[in-house]
C-alpha cells in the first residue's frame, strides 16, 4: 500500500511539473526550431549530398554551443524585464544601441527575404505561383497575430515546429544503413582531408545554427511571456530540449540526403527535393513541405525579433497580447517588413542569389558584436544579481563566444572572396 | 508629412539623451572589449568597401 501512495505521489508530481513545463515551454522550442530556416535547410541538404554522413558528429557538437548561447538570453530577460535591444542600449549607450537595431533591421529583412524565396520555390514543386505563395503567408501570418494574444501565437508556431520533425519519417523511408551512421557519423572525421571546402561547410554550419536575430528573439519573447526569475529553470530546460531538436532534425536532413544525394552537387533545397521526387516521390514531397514550414517559421519569428526590438526602443506598445488598435506601430513594422520582403521575391530578375550570400556577410557584423554585448551584460552584477554568470559558464561561453566570432568571421570572409580558401 | 519627420527626429533625439551614458560598469575588461568590438568591426567594414571596389572595377 505504502509503495502504491509512493508511486501515485511521484506520478503526481511529475506530471505536475509537465504541466508546468507546458506553461512555460514556448521560446526557446519556438526559437531554436526556427533557426532550421530555409537557408539552414539548404546548408544541411547540401551537407549530407557532399560528404554523407561523416559530419554528424560536427553536428552534434553545435546542440550544447546553441544551448549555452541561447539559455543566457532567458536569463537576462526573466531577469531585466527588457528585450536585448532595450538591454544594450542602457548597458552600453545610444552609439552601440543604435548599430546593433540598424543592423538587425537590415539582417532580420535580408533573412525574411531568403525564407519567402524558399517557400516560394518549395511550393513551386506542387505548382503553385510565387505570388499566390506570398498573399497566402502574408494572409496566414496576419491571422496568427491579429487575435491579440501572445499564448494564441505561440502555440500556432508550435504546431510549425511540430511539422518540421517531417524530415524524420523521411530519413526512414530512404533505408539509410544504420552501421554505416555509426560507423561514419559519429567518429569525428574530416572526408577528404581538412581542406577550404570542407572549412566552408563546417563555417556554414555553425553560421546557421547561431543567428543574431535569435539572440534579440528569444530574450524579446522570454518578456513578452512574462517569464519571472523562478521560471529561469523550466526556461533553460526549453532551450535544451529546442536545441537538441533543432540537431536532430539537421542530422535526419544530412541522413536524407547523405543516403540518397550522395556526391550530387546541390545549391538549394527546392532543388534536393525536386531530386528526391525522382527516386522517392514521399521522401521529396516531404523535403519540399519541411522547406516550406521551415521558411513559414522563420519569417513568423524574424518578422517579430525587429518589431518588438523598435518598439522596446521607441517606446511604443510591443507585446503580442496587445490588439491591432493597441500597439499600431508594432504591427505597422510587422506587416511592413513582411510586405516589403514578400515584394521583393516577386521583382522579375531580383538578385536573389546576391541578396542570399550578403545576409551572410550582414550577420557578420551583428553577431560578434551581439554575443560579446551578451556575455558584458550576464557579468553585470548590479543588474543580474544571484543570475550573473559564474567562472564556469563566463569560461564556457567565452570560449564558444570567441570560436563562433573566429569561424563566422572566415566564413563572412569567405563568402566575400570565395578563393581565399580554395 | 514633414510633422511625421519632425516627430520622428525628436524621439530619436529623447532616446540618444535617454541613453547617452552607459549603465553597465565601465571596468577594464568591458573598456578593452568594446575597443576591441571597434577594431573588429572598422576591419569588416574597410574589407566590405575593399570588395566593393573590386566589384565595381
Amino acid at each position: 500500500m505504502n509503495f502504491f501512495s509512493k508511486l501515485y505521489y511521484r506520478l503526481r508530481k511529475s506530471w505536475k511539473a509537465v504541466q508546468l513545463y507546458l506553461v512555460i515551454a514556448g521560446p526557446g522550442l519556438v526559437v531554436m526550431i526556427a533557426d532550421n530556416d530555409a537557408g539552414g535547410i539548404t546548408t544541411y541538404a547540401a551537407t549530407g549530398a557532399k560528404y554523407g554522413y561523416n559530419l554528424i558528429w560536427f553536428l552534434l557538437i553545435l546542440i550544447p554551443v546553441a544551448y549555452y548561447v541561447q539559455e543566457m538570453t532567458v536569463r537576462l530577460g526573466a531577469v531585466t524585464k527588457r528585450g536585448h535591444a532595450e538591454a544594450i542600449f542602457d548597458g552600453f549607450g545610444a552609439f552601440w544601441g543604435w548599430f546593433s537595431l540598424i543592423d538587425l533591421m537590415i539582417v532580420d529583412w535580408l533573412t525574411l527575404v531568403t525564407e519567402f524565396i524558399g517557400m516560394t520555390a518549395a511550393l513551386q514543386i506542387f505548382g503553385v505561383p510565387p505570388w499566390l505563395t506570398v498573399v497566402g503567408v502574408i494572409a496566414l501570418m496576419a491571422m496568427i497575430v491579429i487575435h491579440g494574444r501572445y499564448w494564441t501565437w505561440e502555440k500556432i508556431a508550435m504546431l510549425f515546429c511540430a511539422l518540421n520533425l517531417i524530415y524524420i519519417p523521411g530519413a526512414f523511408m530512404v533505408h539509410p544503413s544504420v552501421s554505416q551512421i555509426i560507423g561514419d557519423g559519429l567518429i569525428p572525421n574530416f572526408p577528404g582531408g581538412f581542406n577550404g571546402q570542407l572549412f566552408f561547410f563546417l563555417m556554414a554550419n555553425i553560421g546557421t545554427t547561431i543567428a543574431p536575430w535569435m539572440l534579440f528573439f528569444q530574450q524579446s519573447s522570454v518578456v513578452d511571456k512574462g517569464l519571472q526569475e523562478k521560471d529561469i529553470p523550466w526556461g533553460k530546460f526549453d532551450t535544451l530540449l529546442g536545441s537538441t531538436l533543432t540537431i536532430v532534425v539537421a542530422i535526419f536532413i544530412v541522413i536524407v540526403t547523405g543516403t540518397v544525394l550522395k556526391g550530387v552537387e546541390i545549391d538549394s533545397a527546392s532543388q534536393a527535393a525536386e531530386h528526391l521526387m525522382q527516386s522517392n516521390h514521399y521522401v521529396g514531397t516531404f523535403m519540399a513541405i519541411g522547406l516550406f514550414d521551415a521558411g513559414l517559421l522563420g519569417a513568423i519569428c524574424i518578422s517579430l525579433a525587429s518589431s518588438w526590438a523598435f518598439g522596446e526602443i521607441f517606446g511604443w506598445a510591443h507585446s503580442l497580447n496587445q490588439k491591432i488598435k493597441e500597439a499600431p506601430w508594432f504591427y505597422a513594422s510587422y506587416f511592413f517588413t513582411l510586405i516589403t520582403a514578400g515584394l521583393i521575391v516577386l521583382i522579375p530578375n531580383a538578385p536573389l542569389v546576391l541578396i542570399t550570400l550578403f545576409v551572410q556577410v550582414i550577420a557578420v557584423t551583428l553577431l560578434p558584436a551581439a554575443l560579446v554585448f551578451l556575455i558584458l551584460l550576464l557579468n553585470d552584477k548590479k543588474h543580474m544579481g544571484i543570475y550573473c554568470n559564474t567562472l564556469s559558464q563566463n569560461l564556457i561561453g567565452g570560449f564558444i563566444v570567441v570560436s563562433i566570432v573566429i569561424l563566422s568571421t572566415l566564413y563572412g570572409v569567405s563568402v566575400m572572396f570565395p578563393t581565399l580558401f580554395a | 508629412m514633414a510633422n511625421t519627420f519632425k516627430n520622428l527626429a525628436l524621439k530619436i533625439k529623447a532616446i540618444n539623451l535617454r541613453y547617452s551614458q552607459p549603465h553597465i560598469e565601465m571596468s577594464k575588461g568591458v573598456k578593452i572589449s568594446l575597443v576591441a568590438l571597434r577594431i573588429y568591426l572598422l576591419f569588416l567594414v574597410s574589407l566590405m568597401v575593399y570588395k566593393f571596389i573590386l566589384l565595381l572595377q
